[in-house]
């Protein structure tokens, strides 16, 4: 079983060694399933969003809708393109651009699955993987900045500049703390290639308690939860969605940063917002949440992780968290803009450094003899709870009775009214009653007014 | 270890390195003219940009990868982005003007640059010339990565703390330098502000508008309130206070 496993993991030596046609195959369907992801993501949500707020959502184009986005899409390619007057317009044409090959550019170190055989070749389901894959993932997502600033630059005009601004501001402090939530994953895998890191999440530990062999889980979310939940978070932010999407608030600001924007330019714009949604759910996946590998009780079945199965289950996780995604929209309000900032620099960040001393303080005893690693562990642990037991706690001060307040504020003060203050029924409601002529209601259903 | 670092360690050049370099080196060159002799700011932080990028990927041609991805992610993902943030707060037609200042200066600075990169590029070929580049392989033995932390925190440790130590110190700097003391009684919390804006001697109220009840609807004149008198709650401080006088409010006879 272990041997099997081994082999059907790629290793860094695996790459690099496909024919050219191969290496073409694979870089089209990365594309293609970042297109398709769109098309079906922007229906899922449009579903989904609409099952959540009791209507149907989009149910007329295709079955079940589900070619709605490819009319919209169409429709809006035969739209007018708007050049605004103020524009500067070459930057104004790259800024969409930038913004897709950023999304997309992410997806190629992505691994989808194990070694499989296409046409007689051995070779990972994998555009490409590199000794510093996930520092690829974190360059692409912050050029990725680049298109919305500069497109709310290019625009040349008040709503976009603001919405340009508060994305540069935003994405450059959420990237601080993803960096910071994937330092633990490197730590724990030792390595910083996507591959590696999913071959990682494999071998568990099996705990033999009373002769009963159980996997222990090896996911890096339930290993390294806080990480997991700050990255996911971050990610949130990463990718300007709800409840995080204040570069494009509506309320606020008509459309962010794609104010201006119209026509094909504006469908880059929301192509790359959910191309973005996919890869960050396909990262989340493979960095956390064991790649391509299928969950516990499917794991049972020997096959499991071998051939081309395993891309089923990676499409099944990353669809769990794309409805994540969705389900955020659907149910958080937006964050006022410094609450957001407080949020990732005060909280987030913190906790992340905390939780990675922690975490360096585990692995640095992790030779030692069991007894005193559980004595360390135990001490620090104690330390803990005794300081949370003995933190002085502020007593609130007891607040002046309503009577009290009344009697202390000072002479002139506006006036208030007694506070017993009991409102009499008005005398006129009774006269208005009394002097209404009874209503003349005519029998008969043919008089009746609607 | 990948190809590209053996290539790269027996001193060869691998066809696809070539035309990687070929594309990109005058790319690289067009970003740091243009950088140079872009009127708008913003276009000169773009160019810039550009070459960031073209020098990030030289480094991962040249076996560096690590290196590389972080010249991306922190100059041009961001460095760069915060340059771009000042300028785009200073305001989009922020551009040069053409005038001299100094007679002379742009020729003299043309001469000058021109001769100090033929002077670095001469003394680099003739250093460089015939060396064969040698313990890129040792270097790289357990991993790119593995390799520069090995050397990070071994032999460089104390350099790499006191740089760090000088980072921080620059953060916190600029942070106290850019911070606005405010002591914690001067914070108005919103029931501190509706005690003092129901204080006996102030009126609760809203502001009166210039010209209500008056004779006039310029801005300076000063609004009556309920009682008939005269507020200056109503008029800009900047602006000297005018009140009709009775001589002028009388009828001209004009009506007649």
């Amino acid at each position: 079983m272990n041997t099997l496993l081994l082999a059907q993991d790629p290793t860094l030596a695996d790459f690099g060694r496909d024919p050219w046609w191969l290496v073409l195959i694979k870089i089209v369907f990365a594309f293609v399933f970042g297109l398709l992801a769109t098309l079906l993501g922007v229906w899922f949500e449009r579903r989904v969003v609409g099952y959540m707020q009791v209507r149907p959502g989009p149910n007329q184009v295709g079955p079940f809708g589900l070619l709605q986005t490819l009319a919209d899409g169409l429709k809006m390619a035969f739209k007018e393109d708007i050049l605004p007057k103020a524009a500067d317009k070459v930057v104004y044409f790259f800024a969409p651009v930038i913004s897709v090959v950023c999304a997309v550019t992410a997806l190629s170190v992505i691994p989808f699955g194990p070694m499989v055989s296409i046409f007689g070749h051995r070779t990972p389901l994998q555009v490409t993987d590199v000794p510093v894959a996930v520092l690829v993932l974190l360059a692409c997502s912050s050029l990725a900045v680049y298109g919305i600033v500069l497109g709310g630059w290019a625009s040349g005009s008040t709503y976009p500049l603001l919405g340009g601004l508060r994305s540069s501001a935003q994405m450059i402090s959420y990237e601080v703390a993803m960096g910071l939530s994937i330092v633990a994953v490197f730590m724990t895998a030792g390595t910083m290639s996507t591959s590696g890191i999913v071959a990682a999440q494999g071998d568990a530990t099996r705990l033999t308690i009373a002769g009963v062999e159980i996997p222990a889980p090896g996911w890096y979310a339930i290993l390294l939860l806080p990480s997991f939940i700050i990255f996911f978070i971050a990610t949130v932010g990463e990718t300007n969605r709800a409840p995080f999407d204040l570069p494009e608030a509506e309320s606020e600001l008509v459309a962010g940063f794609m104010t201006e924007y119209s026509s094909l330019k504006f469908a880059l714009f929301m192509l790359s917002e959910y191309v973005a949604m996919v890869t960050m759910s396909a990262v989340t996946t493979t960095l956390f949440l064991g790649g391509w590998r299928a969950p516990w009780p499917i794991t049972l079945w020997a096959d499991a992780n071998t051939g081309w199965w395993p891309m089923l289950w990676f499409f099944g996780k990353v669809l769990l968290l794309v409805f994540v995604f969705v389900w955020l929209r659907g149910t958080l309000p937006r964050l006022r803009y410094d609450q957001f900032m407080r949020f990732g620099w005060k909280v987030l960040l913190p906790i992340n450094l905390v939780w990675i001393l922690v975490l360096a303080g585990l692995r640095s005893i992790e030779d030692w003899q069991s007894r005193d690693r559980l004595l360390a562990t135990a001490v620090g642990a104690g330390v803990l709870l005794l300081a949370t037991l003995l933190w002085p706690s502020r007593k609130p001060a007891s607040k002046p009775t309503p009577q009290e307040q009344a009697d202390n504020r000072p002479y002139g003060s506006f006036p208030l009214p007694p506070l017993d203050l009991q409102v009499p029924p008005s005398p006129r409601t009774k006269r208005v009653v009394a002097e209404r002529e009874p209503a003349n209601i005519a029998t008969g259903s043919d008089s009746q007014e609607v | 270890m990948n190809t590209s670092t053996v290539l790269a360690a027996a001193g060869q050049v691998s066809g696809g390195e070539e035309v990687t370099f070929w594309i990109l080196a005058p790319l690289a060159l067009i970003g740091a003219i243009g950088m140079v002799w872009a009127r708008n700011a913003v276009h000169s932080a773009l160019f810039l940009v550009l070459t960031m990028l073209c020098l990030g990927v030289f480094y991962v041609l040249q076996a560096g990868p690590f290196i590389g991805m972080v010249q991306i992610i922190v100059y041009t993902g961001a460095i760069m982005m915060l340059f771009l943030f000042v300028l785009m707060l200073v305001g989009r037609d922020a551009s040069d003007s053409l005038i001299e200042t100094l007679r002379g200066q742009r020729v003299a600075a043309v001469v000058l640059g021109l001769g100090f990169a033929g002077l670095v590029g001469t003394g680099l070929y003739r250093a460089l010339n015939g060396v064969t580049a040698v313990g890129l392989d040792q270097a790289n033995a357990e991993g790119n990565v593995q390799g520069i932390a090995r050397l990070l925190f071994t032999k460089y440790v104390l350099a790499f703390e006191l740089t760090s130590a000088l980072l921080i110190t620059a953060a916190i700097g600029a942070m106290v330098l850019a911070h606005i003391e405010r002591r914690k009684e001067d914070k108005m919390d919103q029931v501190a502000t509706m005690k003092a804006r129901f204080r006996p001697g102030n009126y609760p109220g809203p502001k009166p508008g210039p010209g209500v009840f008056a004779t006039s609807s310029s801005v300076a004149t000063p609004a009556r309130l309920p009682d008939g008198r005269l507020t200056d709650r109503s008029t800009p401080a900047i602006l000297p206070q005018r009140e009709l006088t009775a001589e002028e409010t009388t009828l001209k006879g004009t009506e007649r």
